[in-house]
C-alpha cells in the first residue's frame, strides 16, 4: 500500500466566475498521474457540481481529495446553511436555486443526483445552519 | 465531421483554437442549461450555446468536449476565450439562432451521439 496522495482546495464563494478552477486544477492533476479518460471525468464533473454547489448556496467551502490504491474520494466541505431534507434535493429536478443562478445556466436540481450518478458511493452529513459535508468515492 | 467544417455551415466566425479546426467531432448537443449539459451529455464533441459566463467553458472542459459555438450572435468576453484557449477548446460564434444552427449540422450529417 503506497502512502495516499493528498489534494487541498479553497473554493472561493465571492466569485461565480472563477467557479470550477478546483475540479480544473483537480483534472489536470489526474491526467499527470495518468489516470484514465472515463475516471477523471467521473471525479471531475462530481468535483465540478458540488463545487458549483458550495458556491451558489454556502458561500464557497473546502475540498479535499484522497487517492488510494484503489479509489479515489472527495470530501467536500462547507459552513453553508445545510440542506433540510436530503431525500428531497436528491430528487432530480428539485432546486432551491433562485432565478439568478438559473440565469447562470445552473440550477436545474441536476447537481446532487449528478454527483451520485458519477460517483460509486456518496454520503451526506448536513445540519440545517451548520454545514454540509459530502463524500463521494469514484472507485479505480 | 471536420471543426473546420461546422465553421462553414454555420457561416461562424473562430475565435480562438484556430489550429486544431481540422479535428474531427461526431456528435454535439445544444443548452443553455449548463447543469443539463453535465447530466445527460455523453461523449458530444460539440457544444452550441446562447449563455455566456465562464462556466459554459468549464463544463465543456469537463466533459471532454472541444468545440463551443456561441449562437445568436453572442460574443464571448476576452476572459471566456482567453479560458477555452487555456482548455484547448475551439471557440467560434455564428448569428444563426440555436434551432437553425442545430438543424444545418444535424442535416449535415453530425449526429446527437449516445445519449
Amino acid at each position: 500500500m503506497t502512502e495516499p496522495l493528498r489534494f487541498h482546495y479553497d473554493v472561493d464563494g465571492e466569485n461565480f466566475s472563477s467557479a470550477g478552477e478546483a475540479s480544473v486544477a483537480l483534472k489536470q492533476n489526474l491526467r499527470k498521474l495518468g489516470y484514465s479518460p472515463e475516471v477523471i471525468r467521473k471525479v471531475s464533473i462530481a468535483m465540478y457540481e458540488g463545487e458549483i454547489n458550495m458556491v451558489i448556496h454556502a458561500n464557497g467551502g473546502v475540498a479535499d481529495v484522497e487517492i488510494t490504491d484503489d479509489r479515489i474520494t472527495i470530501i467536500l466541505a462547507d459552513k453553508g446553511p445545510g440542506i433540510a431534507d436530503v431525500e428531497l434535493a436528491m430528487q432530480e429536478g428539485f432546486s432551491t436555486a433562485r432565478d439568478n443562478i438559473r440565469a447562470l445556466g445552473f440550477g436545474a436540481g441536476m447537481g446532487l443526483p449528478n454527483m451520485k450518478k458519477y460517483t460509486d458511493d456518496m454520503k451526506i452529513d448536513t445540519e440545517v445552519g451548520v454545514g454540509t459535508t459530502i463524500t463521494m468515492v469514484v472507485l479505480l | 465531421m471536420k471543426i473546420s467544417e461546422i465553421q462553414r455551415l454555420l457561416d461562424a466566425e473562430v475565435l480562438c483554437g484556430g489550429e486544431s479546426l481540422e479535428n474531427e467531432v461526431s456528435s454535439a448537443c445544444c443548452s443553455d442549461m449548463m447543469s443539463d449539459v453535465l447530466a445527460y451529455v455523453k461523449d458530444q464533441g460539440v457544444l452550441l450555446t446562447g449563455l455566456l459566463n465562464t462556466q459554459v467553458i468549464r463544463t465543456a472542459a469537463m466533459m471532454d468536449m472541444v468545440c463551443i459555438v456561441m449562437v445568436r450572435g453572442k460574443m464571448p468576453t476576452a476572459e471566456m476565450v482567453a479560458l477555452a484557449k487555456e482548455s484547448g477548446i475551439v471557440m467560434m460564434h455564428t448569428k444563426l439562432r440555436a434551432y437553425e444552427a442545430c438543424g444545418r449540422l444535424y442535416h449535415a450529417g453530425l449526429g446527437r451521439g449516445e445519449v
